[in-house]
Order: structure tokens, then C-alpha cells, then sequence
């Protein structure tokens, strides 16, 4: 296997983690809110659709970025409204927005289908890092949106753990009756948590409309949503190990279409013949075994899910 | 009358909160005087946890006025309340077990950026100011019952609440940590803050309150300006009471036959794992209704629940006609001819979103069945009968039972209990929260059954009640029987005495 082969592996790795990782902080900020958004895939495919659309017409990659962080955030306000504001089930609302906005986003594009873009993000070349041997590829000649979305995840890790909005969000998702008592208002913090995880959900959407797979096409989410809900749960509801999991579901991602080329034998059996589907269920094997090993290492204390998390909540019950 | 108002720190006048079905405050009244610790009595269902409510901003009153600090309020909402300087304890901590002493404490009022050495640093300086030892950086649900009190009394001073109430505090305490709470409440009383104290000890109340207010059936009927001078026996009188209305009469005394049910030194503990039946011997015999009396928490509901298999004992023998079913289940002991209507009629009694046929059939089903089908006409015979013969009052059988009156509910449940003509009744507050209809009811059904020959064992809050019904009337103070006594011979002052746990040896 080449050298540039090995590096076009980890470039990807980064941009698919990239990816995986902005819709996955999304959903951890409206499940750290108590609220499960099982609409990603949906709300991805909504925000790709209308990002490579704005792209056409503005010419503008940050136009079109931002336009379809708002559809996302429109798209998740109809789920606020769903399950927050009117209580419904939280399952049932996700599945409906997952499975309506696949189909919406087909409605929406079926004209621009296979047309060419007008204008994608390109690769950054920072100034005198991005020279140096194999890192520089890797990490310092990546497009901007991998570099926004490493910021967001420190300003995300910033609000929760060290500011009082943080503070209430978790608190809201852990009891809502505890934070409607002490004044905070249930229905704006976790409406405010689910509109920003569509947000990022629809960004993460046009950064793969706009720069991994320039165009738009019916099913070219491809599942990558549900990877983000899984990671959620890989990365134990906290950022910092979300980011860890990102760079390992990234791998995977990275490395399904390139299996076949790959002439290297792994405990006797040639890589080249492993079938990429099967590579494609790794992360979800993954999931699983974290979730095992919490429930496990956390039998004698409270999970690191959110207590509340998927329970609608309203005010005067008796 | 401004001035008037101005001498109170809280003034709740004929507050009305009604609730589908349930009337919980029917005019009540409080006022509590500044620097003072002001108990609030009554029995369960008397309406004294709504009322705080709506002091707290949980419930908006249907009638009345609330007066804070001198000043009319219109709460809509728990925030509002804590902006007016009420804080609640509720007896269900509000806490979140994830997150540590501090940030509990200063949720709601926290500064915009969190430093947690800062806000630690000041929240140690609160618990110092009142004595209150919580360990701010510590997550809450490595803290004890005793300790998660402390941090949410320090919640609400960190929002400088100048009325703090607590509902049943020493509930989840030990009797040193009761002490210690009795101690630190004080010292807010003596900061110029008041304390509204919910509970039914009447020890505690006597030792840690000043004033009281006591509640019946959503109305106040007695205050108590000074605590020193009040009899406890007046006070557990003027809480149990009576209701409305005449009692079914129970007919004259029928010779009892043989040993029904027999407990033998049972002990048993609470769900906290506190001992909260000791060695308790009684026997019921066929054809005899024993009345259980007492202040609620002093043991019934274990009792009930021990004698119906779904408490384990910790020592002492059960006997189900003659038989010892110490160790037998539920199901097992129902079979055997124990009948049990619940405390808790919708929930533990009855499954609430199941319909009227299915919630009838739910002990009696291997009588409906075919095979392991069963079959739906017989199981609507079965529940038609039921309905007709215990007159519930109902929509549709299909509907859930849910949306069914207290007292159809009751009806309900005790005909589904009676139905496979059992040999004992344990039925624990058969009547609470009932119409005089629906009292008159379930009062004619457990005199039928003693005069056909069932062993009853009546628990109940209802003085009135158990002097009217019982054959023999058995009063429990913390967890033991403490007296024996014959309703037709003793008072209710009698009765009211070896409540408050005051027996003439």
C-alpha cells in the first residue's frame, strides 16, 4: 500500500469524522437537554438537500452552510414542538422526522438531481503547517468546516460544563420537574437544545453536500445520521470522548470504500476480501459493547445518560 | 387591614383547589407569623400538600388568597414563588443525583460563568452560617437521605428564601438527624426567616413548633397559638375527625367462629429498610371486624402489606386459616382465600389504563379461560354481574378504569376482591376520600361479609369509622400494637391518647 494511499485514508478519516462528529454533537446537546432526536438522518438529508440547493443559487459555500444549519433548526423545531411542547412520544416524533425528511429532501431536490455544484468548500493549506510531512495533509490542509466544527465542540464542552445555561441543560435533562421548581423554564431549554441539534444536524448535512460528495442524490445521508445517534452513546454523552469516537467511526468510514485495495494479510485472512458492508456495521458492534460495559461499570451509580432523557414533561399532573 | 397583613409572613385565606374528582382544598387557611415554626397537621388527603403548593406556585388556586411578606401575590409559576422568598421542601427530593452539592445549591441563581471553586467556596460559607454540614463538591447521590435535606434546605436559603416550607421532613431521617434538623430550623426561625412544618408526629411537632394549623378535608378547623400548652391527645383528635354523614350501623355482635388470620410477632421493615413493624401478634376470626387505628406511618401500610405477601417479614409467622403462609406468595394466598383491597386503589389496587372488564378479571381469570385462552364473553358476564352487584357506576366496560370516580373505583376494586367469596378481607382505607355515598357503600359491604362469616381487618384514619364497625379495635403507634381496646366502651379521647402513643399502662 502506498504512502499517499495510507494518507488519503487518515484525510478522510478526519473529514468522515468530521462529519459523524458535528450531527452527533447536535443530538448530544438535545439528549444532555433530555430530549432522544431519533429525526437526524432526516434532518441531515433536509440540511444537505438545501445547502447544495443555496450553493446553486448564491455561488456561496457559507451561505449555503448557514441556510441549511437553519432548515436544520427548523426541522428540529418541529420536533421541539412534537415532543416538548405538545409531550408526544419522543421515538415516534424522531422516526417521523427521520422518515419525512429522507422523503421531503427527495421532493425538495428531485430538480437538481446530478446537476453540477456551483460552489464547495475547499481545503484551507494553513500557511507553513500545512508543508509539513504527512500531519500537514492530514490535519492542516482540511477544508474550514473541520476546523469550525472543532471549535464547536470546545464551545459545546464550554457551555455545558462552565456556564448556568449549561448547568440548567443538564439539569433539564437529568429531572425536569427538579429544574421547573428552582425557576428555569422546561419548555424554552429543551426546545432551545433540540432547534440547536438540528442545526447541527442540517450542517453536518451540507458539509457533505457541499464538500465530501459535492451534489445531491436520494440516500446520500446513507445512514451516517444513525451513526450519530450511536456515537452519542459510544462517546458516553460527553464531547471530549464524542471527539475520540468520531476519529474511530470516521475510520471505519474511511476505510469501507477503500478495503478492496488494501493487499495486506490481518491475522491470515487478506483485508482486501472483507466485505466493506460488513465494516459498515462496526460502528453500531461498537455502540453496543460501550453500552454493555456502562451498564456494567455504572450498576452501582447514576448512568451517564441523562436521567430524563426520551420523558415528556408537563406541569400540573396529579 | 394592610397593617393586619403586614404582621405575616404568610397569609393563605380560603384557598379552593379542586382536582377532576377530588375537592383538596375547600377554603383553607394559614397564616404563619415571622421567626416562627408553624406545623401544618391533618391526616393523608386533608389537603395540607396542595395547599403548600399553591404557596410554592405549583398550582394555581380555583379560589382565595395568597399573602407573602405583607404583600398579595398571583403566582404563576415556582419561579415566582422563589422570587417572593418561598422555598419548598418536598418530601420527594428535588435534586439531581448527578450533579454535585454546589451546583444543586445554586441552580436557579447561578452566576453566568461557573467556577467551581468558586461557587464551592461560597456555598461552604452558607452551610457554615447554619450549621448545615454538606460537602459541596460531592456528587448528591453519594449522599445520605439526612445530608440530600441539608443541600435542598441550603437551596433555598442560597435564594434567600424568607419562608421555607417542609413537607414531612423527618420521614426519611433518622431520629440524630431529626434532632439536627429540628436544631437548624431553628436557627432560621431565630434569623427572622418562618418555617412552615408539614407532618403528622405529633412528638416532633410538639418539640420543634411553636404554632399550628390543622386540616381536615381541605378546610382548616383548629389553630394552635401556642404549642406548649396543647394536649397531644386533642391534637391527634382534632386531625383524624370525622366526615360527613351517618355510619352504617354494624349489626349486634355475631359469634365469632375460628382463626381467620393470625400474625405472630411479624416485624417487618419500611421501604427505606427502617424497622417499621415490630412484633406484631393479633388474630382476626371468621365473622369479626378488627379495626386497625392510628396516625398514619405508624406501620399500617407494612401491616397490610406483610399479611398480603408483598412485604417480606423479617421475623414472626403469618396463618391463613390455620395455615402458615409466612413464606407463601401473593397469588398463592389469594387462592387461599385472602382478599386485599390496597391503600393505594388506583396503581397498586387497579392498573389504571386497563379497562373496567380487564382490571375485573385480573384475580378471577383461570375461571374465564378456556385452555389458555380466555374467553371474552364469560369474562364480560363476569364483569357485568360485578358492576351490577356492587353498583359502579360505569361508561363503557372497554373503557379504562382511569377515568372512574374514587368511589367507583373502590367499588370496583372490592367486588373484584369479594367475588371468589374469600374467607379474609384486609382492607386498608377502604373509605378515604369517598362520598357519603360511596362511604355508605363500601361500609354495608364489609359488615355483609363479616355477617357471612369473614374474618375483616379494617385499617383505617377514620376514628368515627372504626368505633362504628369494629368488633375490636386495635390502636399501632411506631410499628407496635400499643393498645386493645372495646369500641363500644372507649372514647374517642381513649383512642386519641394511645394514637399519640400515650398508653395508661
Amino acid at each position: 500500500m502506498s504512502e499517499a494511499a495510507l494518507i488519503g485514508l487518515f484525510v478522510a478519516t478526519v473529514q468522515f469524522g468530521t462529519l459523524v462528529f458535528l450531527a452527533a454533537l447536535g443530538e448530544l446537546i438535545s439528549e444532555r437537554a433530555g430530549v432522544l432526536n431519533l429525526g437526524v438522518e432526516g434532518m441531515m438529508a433536509m440540511g444537505a438537500v438545501s445547502g447544495f440547493m443555496v450553493g446553486l443559487e448564491t455561488g456561496s459555500p457559507w451561505a449555503a452552510f448557514f441556510a441549511a444549519a437553519a432548515v436544520g433548526a427548523l426541522v428540529g423545531g418541529f420536533h421541539a414542538l412534537v415532543s416538548v411542547v405538545l409531550g408526544a412520544d419522543q421515538v415516534v416524533s424522531g422516526l417521523a422526522l427521520t422518515i419525512g425528511g429522507l422523503g421531503l429532501a427527495a421532493y425538495v431536490g428531485r430538480n437538481v438531481v446530478g446537476e453540477r455544484p456551483e460552489t464547495q468548500f475547499t481545503d484551507l493549506g494553513i500557511a507553513g503547517l500545512a508543508d509539513i510531512r504527512w500531519f500537514g495533509e492530514i490535519f492542516f490542509d482540511q477544508p474550514p468546516v473541520v476546523y469550525l466544527t472543532v471549535g464547536l465542540g470546545l464551545a459545546v464542552w464550554f457551555v455545558l460544563a462552565r456556564t448556568r445555561l449549561g448547568l440548567a441543560l443538564r439539569a433539564v435533562g437529568e429531572s425536569a420537574p427538579t429544574t421547573d421548581a428552582v425557576g428555569h423554564s422546561v419548555m424554552a431549554l429543551r426546545s432551545g437544545a433540540v432547534m440547536a441539534g438540528g442545526a447541527f444536524a442540517g450542517a453536518a448535512g451540507a458539509f457533505l453536500s457541499l464538500y465530501m460528495a459535492p451534489g445531491w442524490t436520494e440516500g446520500m445521508v446513507a445512514g451516517r445520521g444513525w451513526i450519530a445517534v450511536a456515537l452519542v452513546i459510544f462517546g458516553a454523552w460527553r464531547p471530549g470522548r464524542l471527539a475520540l469516537g468520531a476519529l474511530l467511526f470516521g475510520f471505519t468510514l474511511a476505510l469501507q470504500p477503500r478495503l478492496q485495495s488494501f493487499d495486506i494479510e490481518l491475522l491470515g485472512v487478506e483485508v482486501s476480501r472483507i466485505s466493506p458492508a460488513l465494516l459498515g456495521i462496526l460502528p453500531f458492534v461498537l455502540t453496543v459493547v460501550v453500552l454493555v460495559i456502562i451498564s456494567w461499570r455504572y450498576r452501582h451509580r447514576p448512568s451517564p445518560a441523562p436521567a430524563a432523557l426520551g420523558l415528556p414533561y408537563r406541569r400540573e399532573e396529579r | 387591614m394592610a397593617s393586619e397583613n403586614a404582621d405575616h409572613a404568610v397569609w393563605l385565606r380560603g384557598i379552593e383547589k379542586q382536582f377532576p374528582g377530588v375537592i383538596a382544598c375547600a377554603g383553607a387557611d394559614l397564616r404563619v407569623r415571622p421567626g416562627t415554626i408553624h406545623a401544618l397537621l391533618g391526616e393523608n388527603g386533608a389537603g395540607k400538600t396542595t395547599l403548600v403548593n399553591v404557596l410554592a406556585g405549583v398550582y394555581r388556586p380555583d379560589g382565595g388568597e395568597v399573602w407573602v411578606n405583607g404583600q398579595r401575590r398571583h403566582f404563576h409559576s415556582p419561579a415566582d414563588a422563589i422570587a417572593a422568598g418561598v422555598g419548598m421542601v418536598y418530601q420527594e427530593f428535588r435534586l439531581v443525583p448527578s450533579l454535585t452539592v454546589a451546583e444543586n445549591i445554586v441552580l436557579g441563581a447561578a452566576p453566568r460563568l461557573l467556577r467551581s471553586s468558586e461557587i464551592e467556596n461560597r456555598v461552604a460559607e452558607l452551610s457554615a452560617a447554619y450549621g448545615m454540614a454538606a460537602d459541596p463538591s460531592r456528587p448528591v447521590w453519594q449522599l445520605s437521605m439526612g445530608e440530600r435535606q441539608r443541600v435542598e434546605i441550603l437551596k433555598a436559603l442560597w435564594r434567600d428564601a424568607s419562608v421555607l416550607v417542609m413537607d414531612e421532613p423527618t420521614a426519611v431521617l433518622t431520629p440524630g438527624e431529626a434532632a439536627e434538623l429540628g436544631a437548624a430550623l431553628r436557627a432560621m426561625a431565630d434569623d427572622g426567616r418562618s418555617v412552615i412544618y408539614i407532618s403528622h408526629k405529633l412528638d416532633e411537632v410538639v418539640a420543634f413548633c411553636d404554632e399550628a394549623t390543622v386540616l381536615r378535608l381541605g378546610k382548616t378547623v383548629a389553630t394552635v397559638e401556642d404549642l406548649e400548652t396543647v394536649d397531644r391527645a386533642a391534637l391527634a383528635e382534632l386531625m383524624v375527625g370525622s366526615s360527613e354523614g351517618g355510619y352504617v350501623d354494624r349489626p349486634p355482635p355475631i359469634e365469632a367462629g375460628g382463626e381467620a388470620l393470625v400474625l405472630d410477632g411479624v416485624s417487618a421493615l419500611s421501604d427505606r429498610g427502617l424497622p417499621a413493624l415490630s412484633e406484631v401478634t393479633l388474630t382476626v376470626r371468621s365473622g369479626e371486624i378488627v379495626g386497625i387505628a392510628g396516625v398514619s406511618g405508624n406501620g399500617q401500610k407494612e401491616l397490610a402489606e406483610t399479611i398480603a405477601g408483598l412485604r417480606s417479614p423479617t421475623g414472626g409467622r403469618v396463618e391463613l386459616n390455620q395455615q402458615d403462609v409466612t413464606q407463601t406468595p401473593p397469588g398463592a394466598r389469594y387462592r387461599l382465600g385472602l382478599a386485599y383491597v390496597p391503600e393505594d386503589r388506583l396503581g397498586v389496587g387497579l392498573a389504571p389504563k386497563m379497562s373496567v372488564v380487564d382490571n375485573s378479571v385480573v384475580r378471577s381469570y383461570r375461571s374465564q379461560r378456556q385452555g389458555l385462552m380466555l374467553v371474552m364473553a364469560q369474562c364480560l358476564g363476569f364483569c357485568r354481574d360485578l358492576v351490577e352487584k356492587f353498583g359502579v357506576r360505569v361508561g363503557r366496560l372497554h373503557d379504562p378504569v382511569a377515568g372512574l370516580s374514587g368511589g367507583n373505583l373502590q367499588r370496583l376494586l372490592l367486588g373484584r376482591e369479594l367475588a371468589e367469596q374469600p374467607s379474609v378481607l384486609v382492607a386498608a382505607q377502604p373509605t378515604r376520600g369517598l362520598d357519603v355515598q360511596g362511604v355508605a357503600a363500601i361500609q354495608s359491604h364489609l359488615v355483609a361479609q363479616r355477617a357471612d362469616g369473614v374474618g375483616v381487618l379494617l385499617i383505617s384514619e377514620d376514628l368515627d369509622e372504626l368505633l362504628a364497625l369494629s368488633d375490636r379495635l386495635m390502636v399501632m403507634y411506631e410499628g407496635r400494637v400499643v393498645a386493645e381496646l372495646d369500641p363500644d366502651a372507649a372514647t374517642r379521647g381513649e383512642v386519641g391518647s394511645a394514637m399519640a402513643g400515650q398508653v395508661s399502662a
